[in-house]
């Protein structure tokens, strides 16, 4: 039963990397950039949803805020940092993208306090249910159901929808779907308006799954979903899907067998680069040279 | 001179070394790295040890620069696999994995580091002036690379592989020598740094080192020595400098990576080159 467990609490994080990394990922599909301070964003939206939980006694309208407020900030970030960037080395706005990430976890912990913030009424984290004797959090079957519900989203958005199929359109050929009166810029700031919603989202249930909002909360996060993209392959939302998923697993596992020599982010990213080094393009990206 | 004085010259000399070594790799090869701290790391712990074993300075130094040079050879066989962003998050891996497998073994002391490292005999203004003596090198190292055949070859493997190889370049052996000599050069102040502090953690070369270290090198001008060394000092100086805004550093710190960066996007190099251009023609 505790491999099961285990095997629960890998989805849930895989779950909760994916809605993470697939914001950034289109990111990166767009704009060929490494967009660090989604990481701010996943932060942002945590805190979002704590503070107007407590203060309006709803957990749920605490998510309505997250959602509401990150887009806007996701956009903000795209036209005041990344458009005037795009003619420079992709290391020009990453290394911009990680100054911002450095001064809002400051400005968090200098407005939040470094103890961070506790939902005042959460029963959510403290529920557990019994499932034929795997015990499964409450929050952690919010997670995979947002999961799921978002990702069956995305796909029916993006294969059914007009906007949806432009928008794949511009990820993999810009220039074709500019010729076929797809407005690029138009579908720029929608993907940051998505991708900053749904880490949102994610930030919000890990803070709930923890209890606690403080202002290292998007630190690791950041880079594993680094990580996770490059796994995907890079622009690939099926590859990032299968890459969360898995490394969700292997940390889970990992850490139980490997945990006396390496940590769990170490863990990570040995299976990172050992995978990388077998298929240089990640999961599912075709090679480009 | 202060002690302050010569603890602060001593990092700005170890700062001007990684900063410069990584722009050897990143910069003139264009191998983007963000795992310098781990090379800068392995120097050091490998240098500590040595020094502990045998008590010869130079033998250590030597520890650190071949251990770093031999990590680096490892990542730079890496490089040869994967390309751009790929090398990027691979790099990032190898600072994290790095960190994590030092924490958790006893021989390399854990989470406590290794403590009471035997001095070098100098004093700490001697440790300060054999800093700056390195640093001094790493830029001439420097110079000198970036006029010779390689540095000619590294800028054509960074600007255009296809290209560099129907000129003949080989550029598989001139990456692998951009990352064994920037690489090696981190590993010598990895080693300089042990004799510096006496005492080494993990938590020194984590992540935010590598990343701080690109940052010197994007600010300073990609590719540019004198760039890469200017801002290397500055923004060693900085936190000192902004130390009046004590509890608002970090934010004070990222705000002006921002401001910088939306700036001068292509570093003080291209911003003073500039400035030159705008003098000549009025």
């Amino acid at each position: 039963m505790y491999y099961i467990d285990l095997g629960v609490t890998g989805l849930s994080f895989g779950c909760m990397y994916a809605m993470m990394a697939v914001g950034l990922t289109l990111v990166y599909g767009l704009l060929r950039i490494l967009h660090v301070a989604h990481a701010a964003v996943f932060a942002l939206g945590a805190y979002a949803t704590v503070l107007v939980a407590n203060a309006s006694g709803s957990v749920g309208l605490g998510f309505l805020a997250a959602v509401a407020v990150t887009p806007l900030f996701g956009m903000a970030v795209y036209r005041l940092l990344y458009e005037p960037l795009l003619n420079y080395r992709a290391d020009v706005p990453m290394i911009a993208s990680v100054g911002l990430l450095v001064l809002m976890q400051d400005a968090f912990r200098i407005a939040f306090g470094e103890q961070g913030v506790t939902f005042r009424n959460n029963r959510f984290a403290f529920t557990t249910f019994d499932l034929a004797g795997v015990r499964v959090n409450a929050v952690q079957i919010a997670i995979m159901a947002c999961a799921v519900v978002v990702f069956i989203g995305l796909h029916l958005f993006t294969t059914r929808t007009r906007v949806g199929i432009g928008w794949r359109a511009t990820v993999s050929r810009p220039k074709i779907a500019t010729s076929f009166g797809v407005d690029v810029v138009k579908v720029r700031y929608m993907n940051f308006a998505i991708g900053s919603a749904l880490a949102a989202l994610a930030g919000g249930l890990v803070g709930l799954l923890d209890n606690l909002v403080d202002p290292m909360i998007g630190y690791v996060v950041s880079y594993k979903a680094l990580a996770i993209i490059v796994l995907g392959g890079l622009g690939s939302v099926r590859g990032t899907l299968i890459a969360s998923l898995a490394l969700g697993m292997v940390e889970s596992y990992g850490t139980i067998f490997m945990g006396q020599w390496l940590n769990r982010d170490a863990i990570a990213f040995l299976a990172l680069i050992a995978l990388l080094m077998i298929r240089p393009q990640g999961f599912t990206g075709t090679r480009t040279v | 001179m202060s002690a302050y004085d010569v603890s602060l010259l001593s990092v700005i000399g170890l700062n001007v070394m990684l900063a410069v070594s990584l722009n050897m790799i990143s910069g003139f090869c264009g191998q983007v790295s963000l795992g310098h701290g781990a090379f800068y790391g392995a120097g050091a712990y490998a240098a500590a040890l040595t020094m502990i074993a045998s008590a010869s300075v130079a033998l250590s130094l030597f520890m650190g620069t071949i251990v770093g040079a031999l990590l680096g050879l490892v990542v730079g066989f890496a490089s040869l696999r994967v390309r751009s962003d790929f090398l990027a998050v691979t790099t990032i891996g190898v600072n994290f994995l790095f960190t994590g497998f030092v924490r958790k073994q006893s021989w390399l002391g854990g989470e406590m580091g290794i403590s009471g490292i035997p001095g070098s005999g100098f004093s700490s203004a001697g440790n300060m002036v054999m800093i700056l003596i390195f640093a001094a090198l790493t830029i001439a190292v420097s110079f000198y690379i970036s006029r010779s055949w390689m540095g000619f070859a590294f800028r054509a493997v960074s600007q255009d592989e296809d290209a560099a190889a129907t000129l003949g370049i080989n550029s598989g052996a001139y990456k692998l020598a951009a990352f064994g000599i920037g690489t090696a050069l981190a590993g010598l102040a990895g080693g300089l740094y042990a004799f510096f502090t006496q005492f080494i953690t993990a938590d020194t070369f984590d992540f935010i080192l590598s990343v701080m270290l690109m940052a010197m090198v994007v600010i300073g001008g990609i590719g540019s020595t004198a760039g890469v060394v200017v801002a290397a000092v500055a923004l060693t100086l900085l936190p000192e400098a902004i130390r009046f805004v004590n509890d608002y550093r970090l934010l004070v710190f990222g705000g002006l990576l921002v401001l910088v960066i939306r700036i001068a996007p292509g570093g003080l190099a291209d911003l003073a080159r500039r400035l030159l251009m705008r003098e000549a023609k009025a």
